[in-house]
């Protein structure tokens, strides 16, 4: 192996958490929580042309329970925010979201009563993402920003002390 | 075809049962409540006439005094390729209309999506539930008094 080679008789020290962190941020699973038409674009981000498997990222996981990150796409209303909700329940921790979108970010276009405005009302979410819908590159940029919070160790949806011994709020996220 | 109808209308239930008008070829009857059901059956089932077609139905808000509510049902007859347009109003205080699922199926969901959005109840209905909103949702959506933004609470979000 190459490795090996490089270094040798040497060796490398790490923290066992940014190890862990480092394994867990080049394996997010996604659960697709493909709601409307952003689910189309969530599609192209996991087909070859965009091809999210070059982060460790293409395995969709259509069961919670097997999955790291839920990507919220679309346009969720007051009766599907309880099936997202129990959904993101069924996911095993460390979970993170990613809300793509307008509509899942803010309601979007959709300023009217049946529909939520912004999924934080209801779900803990990590990454925003823009767009109507959003490009696949956005949601591969997305990916990229929570790999930097998996990696400094960062949840919104987890319990403290979870990914690390330090409570969470106490290291402020930096600017992202 | 017009002349046809108003002929056989004027002579199943007599002359000026209806309020009938007419804009650009298309015909409107204003039909009291009752006697939906009735006109309708006869729509459908008259050999010469046969609107077997119920394109739509849909409810509408006057926001008025008097004849609140209007239910709308536009019919079109395949074979002879002619459009008639119904209309039923009721008062605010009592928004009650005959169900047509008896005369055309599709009715049903048409009226259960009308009782949704606007509260008007359709008597007999088979099953008349609510299409889109919380089956315990207690207001009306599409009524002129809704506001826009809906009423803060009235449908309960999961605990963040």
């Amino acid at each position: 192996m190459g490795l090996e080679k490089a270094l040798g008789d040497s060796f490398l020290l790490t923290k066992l958490e940014d190890a862990i962190n480092w394994c867990r941020k080049n394996s997010l699973w996604p659960m697709p929580m493909g709601i409307s038409c952003c689910a189309i674009e969530m599609m192209a981000f996991a087909g070859p042309r965009f091809d999210s498997s070059r982060f460790g990222s293409e395995v969709f996981r259509f069961s919670p329970r097997q999955a790291d990150v839920m990507i919220v796409a679309g346009t969720t209303t007051y009766k599907m925010a309880k099936v997202v909700r129990k959904i993101y329940d069924q996911m095993p921790e460390p979970k993170w979201v990613i809300a793509m979108g307008a509509c899942t970010s803010s309601g979007g276009i959709y300023r009217t009563y049946s529909v939520v405005q912004g999924i934080d009302q209801f779900l803990p979410v990590d990454v925003y993402v823009a767009g109507c819908p959003p490009r696949p590159d956005n949601l591969l940029k997305a990916l990229m920003v929570l790999q930097e919070k998996v990696q400094r160790g960062e949840s919104k949806g987890t319990e403290p002390g979870y990914l690390s011994d330090v409570p969470l709020n106490a290291k402020q996220p930096a600017n992202i | 075809m017009k002349e046809k109808l108003l002929e056989k209308l004027a002579l199943k239930f007599g002359e000026s049962a209806f309020e009938t008008s007419e804009f650009r070829n298309e015909l409107t009857f204003v039909v009291p409540a009752n006697r939906i059901v009735e006109l309708c059956r006869f729509l459908k089932e008259d050999p010469d006439l046969e609107f077997d077609l119920l394109a739509d139905l849909f409810g509408i808000d006057m926001y008025t005094p008097h004849r609140r509510f209007g239910v709308i049902y536009n019919v079109f007859s395949m074979r002879n390729k002619f459009r008639v347009r119904l209309k039923v109003f009721v008062e605010e205080e009592n928004p009650v209309v005959p169900t047509v699922t008896s005369v055309w199926g599709t009715a049903n969901w048409h009226e259960r999506e009308t009782h949704d959005m606007f509260g008007i109840v359709f008597e007999g209905h088979p099953d008349l539930r609510r299409v889109y909103m919380p089956d315990s949702y207690e207001h009306y959506p599409l009524r002129k008094d809704f506001p826009l933004m809906g009423i803060p609470g009235s449908i309960p979000l999961p605990k963040k």
